[in-house]
């Protein structure tokens, strides 16, 4: 029985003959013409208009009157100059380096504690999936109410513990906003960061880890000798991929403090969204949303690359 | 034994992570004097279906809007990714390297870029307060998502069987997940900022169709992603 069903595939999947193909080229055109217009339409023009933008002086006005004069490089000059570029650079690095770092580690722990067969242990690894699932602003929401400067359940137990004498305010003071969207979407991370280094680790040969507890290694050494090093492409990958949505994150921010107090979690993403959105310079804010394609594609680049070499 | 030893910690681990989501429905059921107390009320004794009735009530207008732009998104990105996922993968379309490059790229694009285009667009074809123009802007974000898994899909199963239709039970997940949130509760969540047994019962309502979708496509979501990230 499978043999007669594997045969139809096996034809299928060798080239077909010349007179076939060129007709099939056509048809497969038909089928991805669709998909080149979707490109060419919602990604191609809307980076080519934003690219002019920013070198517009782009206002409110400019939408009733068309008129939006060219100004060279200023968007960009004045983007620079702006006070908030250091601090608004510091806080991208920063939230970025922190989830990846979390991110990453934790994600590999719970990988490699469900390495091992134990009960239940596919129904607790399913429902770790489900924060990832939900929508980032209703996880947001749910955090903003547990971070909640006096009713909030975080302050509530850490002052019933005796662990703080006062209530902290997360979301609220210059010093504790950064901190707390990275925790946020530390946590939001997690289940991707498990479920990707999870796969990886199923691919590696149990008779490895075998073999070395044959020869007496402990489990640190097996991690260290063998998970570790037959883990780095999917570790390239996932660290890579991390970076390039951890860079565009934009829900989390929005939802808990909306880069404030004062700007003090202000990351390039929603910085762009402010000066386009609230102070209406939608020039500047093109200017901003540029820098941040340029990181982007940069970092996708590095992605392809190493996906090639993996392979 | 010591399986079981992990179990436990096992359990524990899943409490902590999932915990903001226990507070969450915990908060959707919790009377408002409750709610706002000095110290945290862990299970809901008293608990009252006020919030859902406020909810619904309030914002059914705008979970009917967000459930219409999340079908007119999934039907706009099935409509796009399936024939060109099934050209790519199964006919081998020319350019379709150089289609799955863009795509790549496209989905390393901050949403926050586009927007500023996509609101210069809208505001030319006049879908500004439009939904069409959401499900426009919205599948941007499915549809290199959906092409590039779906083509991973197809390229493993006999031409014969591609029609099946579990194959593209992982996209239309993904679609709710990014779509269902932008209408209505954003403005929301603003305008009531100190009603949280409502705002954590829309949150409830707003999750309840991707968790329900998580259940029934759980097997394929997990192949989704790691053929979609690791292989390419």
């Amino acid at each position: 029985m499978t043999s007669t069903l594997s045969r139809p595939r096996a034809t299928s999947r060798s080239a077909p003959p010349p007179a076939r193909r060129r007709r099939s080229g056509w048809v497969a055109l038909g089928f991805t013409g669709p998909l080149w217009l979707y490109v060419a339409a919602f990604y191609v023009y809307p980076l080519v208009t934003n690219v002019r933008m920013s070198f517009l002086d782009y206002s409110v006005s400019s939408f009733y009157t068309g008129l939006a004069p060219f100004v060279g490089l200023d968007n960009y000059r004045s983007v620079f100059a702006d006070s908030h570029m250091t601090r608004t650079l510091l806080n991208t690095v920063g939230f970025t380096v922190g989830s990846l770092a979390f991110q990453f580690t934790i994600g590999l722990a719970l990988a490699v504690f469900f390495q091992r067969h134990f009960p239940l242990a596919g129904v607790l690894r399913a429902l770790l999936l489900v924060p990832w699932l939900l929508p980032l602003v209703v996880s947001g929401t749910a955090w903003r109410w547990i971070l909640d400067t006096d009713n909030g359940v975080l302050n509530q137990t850490l002052l019933a513990l005796h662990l703080t004498h006062t209530a902290t305010p997360w979301l609220a003071s210059t010093r504790m906003a950064l901190i707390a969207v990275t925790l946020v979407n530390i946590w939001v991370g997690i289940p991707f960061n498990m479920v990707i280094l999870y796969g990886g680790l199923q691919a590696i040969p149990d008779q490895l880890y075998e073999a070395a507890s044959l020869d007496g290694a402990t489990r640190w050494q097996q991690f260290r000798r063998i998970t570790w090093p037959m883990l780095r492409p999917v570790t390239a990958i996932v660290l890579t991929l991390g970076l390039i949505y951890t860079i565009k994150v934009f829900d989390v921010i929005m939802v808990l403090t909306q880069g404030g107090p004062a700007g003090s979690s202000q990351t390039l993403t929603t910085w762009s969204y402010q000066l386009s959105f609230h102070d209406l310079t939608f020039g500047r804010g093109a200017a901003v949303g540029n820098l941040l394609i340029v990181v982007a594609v940069v970092f996708a680049f590095a992605y392809l690359r190493g996906l090639r070499r993996s392979r | 034994m010591r399986a079981w030893i992990r179990t436990g910690a096992g359990l524990v681990v899943t409490a902590v992570l999932l915990f903001p989501l226990y507070w969450m429905l915990n908060a959707s059921v919790l009377p408002s004097d409750e709610l706002i107390s000095r110290t945290p009320t862990w299970f809901p004794v008293h608990g009252s279906l006020a919030g859902y009735r406020n909810a619904l009530s309030t914002q059914g207008g705008h979970l009917l809007v967000s459930l219409l732009v999340a079908s007119g998104t999934v039907v706009l990105t099935l409509l796009i990714a399936l024939p060109a996922a099934y050209g790519m993968a199964q006919l081998h379309a020319p350019g379709r390297r150089v289609l799955m490059f863009a795509l790549l790229v496209a989905q390393m694009i901050p949403g926050i870029v586009m927007a500023d285009a996509f609101y210069q667009m809208a505001d030319k074809l006049g879908l500004i307060d439009n939904p069409l123009g959401l499900i426009l802007a919205d599948s941007t974000l499915c549809v290199p998502f959906a092409t590039l898994t779906l083509q991973a899909f197809l390229r493993e199963i006999p031409a014969e069987l591609s029609e099946a239709a579990w194959v593209d039970g992982a996209s239309p997940l993904r679609v709710l997940r990014s779509v269902i949130l932008p209408v209505g509760i954003y403005r929301f969540i603003g305008a009531h900022l100190s009603d949280w047994n409502s705002v954590m019962a829309t949150g409830v309502i707003a999750s309840l169709p991707a968790a329900l979708l998580l259940v029934l496509a759980q097997r394929y979501v997990a192949a989704g992603i790691t053929s979609g990230a690791v292989k390419d």
